[in-house]
Order: C-alpha cells, then structure tokens, then sequence
C-alpha cells in the first residue's frame, strides 16, 4: 500500500479504487483535512506535541477511510480522547478543532461541540442524574461531547455519590454508540490519572490521550501579540520588553493559568490604557487609541509581588 | 384494519433509516420532536400518552431514535408515534406527526348504533379491543 502513497493526485480515484489503488494524496486533499492541520499550526502557538499527536489521528483516520474503500477491514476506530494538562493550556480550543476535523473526515456526523462539567450530568437527588446525563448526550449526539474537569464526576470520599451513575451511563454510551458520539474528557494532569486508576473502564475506552504542556515564556509573548492584534492593539517596543518580565513573573505566582491569565492581564492592561487615555484628555489618533504603554504593562500588580503581596514595596527595575 | 393516521399512513411501515432521515429533517427545521404511544387510536384520542418531554436543542437523529427504541420495548403490541413541533412564531403547532409502530393485528373499528328519543339514531365509533369488553 505504501508505494502508492507517494503517487502524484490525480482525479481518477474511482477508477483507481476498483483495480485495487487509491491515491491517498488525493484523499487527504478531498478531505480537507490538510486546511485544518494548517488552520491549527497557524491558530494556535506551540503545543508542538499536540499538533503532532492530531496529526496523527487524522492521517490515521484518512487511512481508515482508504482501507475501507479497498475492502480491508478498519473496524469503526474508538475516537474517545483525554486531554490532560494545566488551566489554559488551550485544551477547549482543540477540541472545537477536533470535533471539525471529525466531522470533515465524517466520523460523527454534525461536527458540533457539547461543553459540560459535573453539575450538567450529575443530579441532586436520588434518580435525577440519569435523565440529566442521558439528556446531555442526546444533545451531543452526531457531535463531540466534552467533559471539563472530569474527576470531579467521580468522589471517592462519599460512596453515595451520584457522579458513579453518570459515569456507568456514559461508559456504556461510550461502548455502544461509538459511531453516535465522541467523548473528550480534559482535566488536570494528575487528578485525570487518579481518576482513571480508579475508573478502569474509562482507561481502556479511551484511544488517545494527548497531554498539554504549559506555554513557554516566548509563546505566551506571542500568543500576548496575537491576542492583543486580533482586538485591534499593538504594544510599544517598551510594552514589549515589559510583557517579557511580566510573563516570567506571573508565571511564578499562584494561580498562573497560561493563556488565560495572558487574555486576563491583556483586558486588565486595555482598562489601564482607556484610563489614562480618559484621563490626559487632549486629541488622540489612531495610533494612540491602539498602543499599550510600557506603563499600561507596568502597572500591573505582578510587578508588585503578586496578589498575594498588596503591600510589597516594588522592586526597582 | 390498519389505522392511517398521521404522515406516511398510507405506505408501508417505515425503515429505521426511514425514520432517523425524517427526524433529522425535523431537527434541521429546528422543530422540537417528541416521542408518544397509545393502545387507543381512535382519531379523537388527540392526546396519546408522553414518552418523556419533548427534546429540545437536539442535533442529531440518533438522540431522538434512542428514545424511539425505549419507548417501543417498554410498549410492545401498542402505537407509536413521533411528533415534530414548530415552535416558530406564525406556526406554533405540529407541523409532522407519523407512526412508527403499531400493533401487530389492528383492531381496527367498530360502528355502534344507539336508538335516542323519538326515532333519533346515535353513532360512535369505538375500538374494539375496548368493544369487546
């Protein structure tokens, strides 16, 4: 099969199919497949091993689809995922992306997301969880389910817990209706282990699981440009420089989310700049309504020693 | 006798994949589609017994098909049917209705004929599974 891997496309694919050859350039292109891997090399910063691992799935995927046409048996491929990683580290952002890139590759069948946690699935009292749940996946079926945090759907502490009732009725969805729906479970690293050591049935139900490293000081800069571009901001070369030492400080402060707490210290920094703006009063251009200020970035409490320290005298820079 | 009632009465018995394509049509419509069952189908039996609430916010056919499914092992031998309803403003009703299954022997009807005052005849209709008791 291998050989004709490398054959040039060519729009006689039919033909091809019935002497037993399949051009899968031409597949993958059909596809639209290779837009999407594009889309999401360029959409997303970093997350090298992410892309690599999708990249994957879908080639696998596309030659699921070439096995079957030449009549070899490819079985339907389990697509349930976990991704595991820290807070904004864009685990929600892929999944949007998974869910089109199953859906153009037509193993489900709407291509849309469902995003829920435990307070969706499970119930309050005795005999609600159930009809929660099964209410849930029938709104995600033909489309992905994602469960956010989804250790928390099992409670080890109190074995009267209903979270084991959505978990049964998930895993025998995730059994039976393989072609109906794709579940994509996502958490934090270490609690999504514990979760499967204890939950067996979802391990081994699960096909890929895919791990999120944090960000790098450099992508967190850039992802900052990006976001701040795609609002219609720039930063001043002092800004920039400040966003850099900003970045390597947050990031040893608690509660540091990645991305997120980039797009919350970007907000912060376009509050500080409507402010003084609002404030030195006078003309402003364009170029002054969309540049952020080495002080806009400066202000920042981070510089301060963080929340934890309101009073902490700032360090001279 | 078989009963025709509701869209597609006429023909024969609908496939599953019959059935999932016109649900699907319905959800792409964004009617909300709901599931119910009877043993008595007399045509002025408008309200037929729910099968949970209706389904809003479904994309797919497979969610509501599921309900389909149960609903029929949890009454064999009785009718089916699937409602689609439009809740958009200006229609506000069921714009499709079919039955998906029925009984495997139809009762069918019967024509009673009762004598009123004077010479006054009175007809209803009743089904027979209950007339025969």
């Amino acid at each position: 099969m291998l050989d004709v891997a490398t054959s040039a496309p060519s729009a006689a694919l039919p033909a091809e199919a019935a002497e037993g050859r399949l051009d899968l350039g031409a597949l993958f292109t059909e596809s639209e497949v290779p837009e999407f891997l594009a889309e999401l090399d360029e959409g997303l910063i970093g997350l090298k091993p992410v892309k690599r691992r999708i990249r994957e799935i879908a080639a696998h995927l596309v030659i699921g689809r070439a096995r079957e046409k030449l009549g070899l048996t490819s079985g339907a491929p389990t697509l349930h995922m976990a991704f595991t990683g820290n807070p904004g580290t864009g685990k929600t952002t892929v999944a949007l992306k998974m869910a089109q890139i199953l859906h153009r590759l037509g193993y489900v069948r709407r291509g849309h997301l469902v995003s829920v946690t435990r307070d969706d699935l499970v119930g309050q009292y005795i005999g609600h969880t159930a009809p929660k749940t099964k209410e849930i996946l029938k709104k995600a079926m033909g489309g992905v389910l994602f469960i956010d945090e989804a250790y928390y759907l099992y409670r080890p502490e109190n074995e009267r817990d209903y979270g084991q009732e959505a978990i049964e009725i998930l895993l025998q969805v995730m059994e039976n209706q393989r072609d109906d729906l794709v579940v994509i479970l996502a958490g934090y690293k270490d609690r999504m282990d514990r979760f499967f050591e204890s939950n067996p049935g979802f391990r081994s139900r699960i096909a890929h699981h895919i791990d999120f490293p944090d960000y790098e000081d450099a992508e967190l800069v850039e992802i900052a440009k990006t976001m701040a571009a795609d609002a219609d901001y720039t930063f001043s070369p002092e800004a920039e420089v400040a966003i850099e030492e900003y970045v390597a400080k947050r990031r040893l402060q608690p509660n540091f989310a990645n991305a997120r707490s980039i797009r919350n210290a970007l907000d912060r920094m376009r509050l500080r700049q409507s402010l003084r703006l609002f404030e030195s009063g006078g003309l402003a251009d364009r170029a002054a309504l969309s540049t952020i200020s080495e002080g806009d970035v400066r202000a920042s409490r981070v510089f301060a020693g963080g929340i934890d320290a309101p009073d902490y005298k700032p360090q001279t820079e | 006798m078989r009963i025709t009632q509701g869209t597609f009465s006429f023909l024969p018995d609908l496939t599953a994949a019959q059935v999932k394509a016109q649900i699907q049509y319905a959800l792409d419509q964004n009617w909300a589609v709901s599931v119910e069952y009877t043993d008595d189908p007399h045509p002025r039996n408008t309200y037929w017994e729910m099968w949970g609430l209706p389904m809003f916010d479904l994309r797919d056919a497979a969610g509501v098909y599921g309900e389909v499914e149960a609903c029929r092992t949890a009454h064999p031998g009785k009718y089916v049917r699937v409602n689609a309803f439009d809740s958009n403003r200006g229609w506000e009703t069921v714009r499709l209705s079919f039955i998906v299954q029925r009984p495997e022997k139809e009762d069918g009807f019967r024509l009673d004929r009762t004598e009123g005052p004077g010479r006054t005849q009175r007809y209803a209709l009743q089904h027979r599974s209950y007339a025969a008791g």
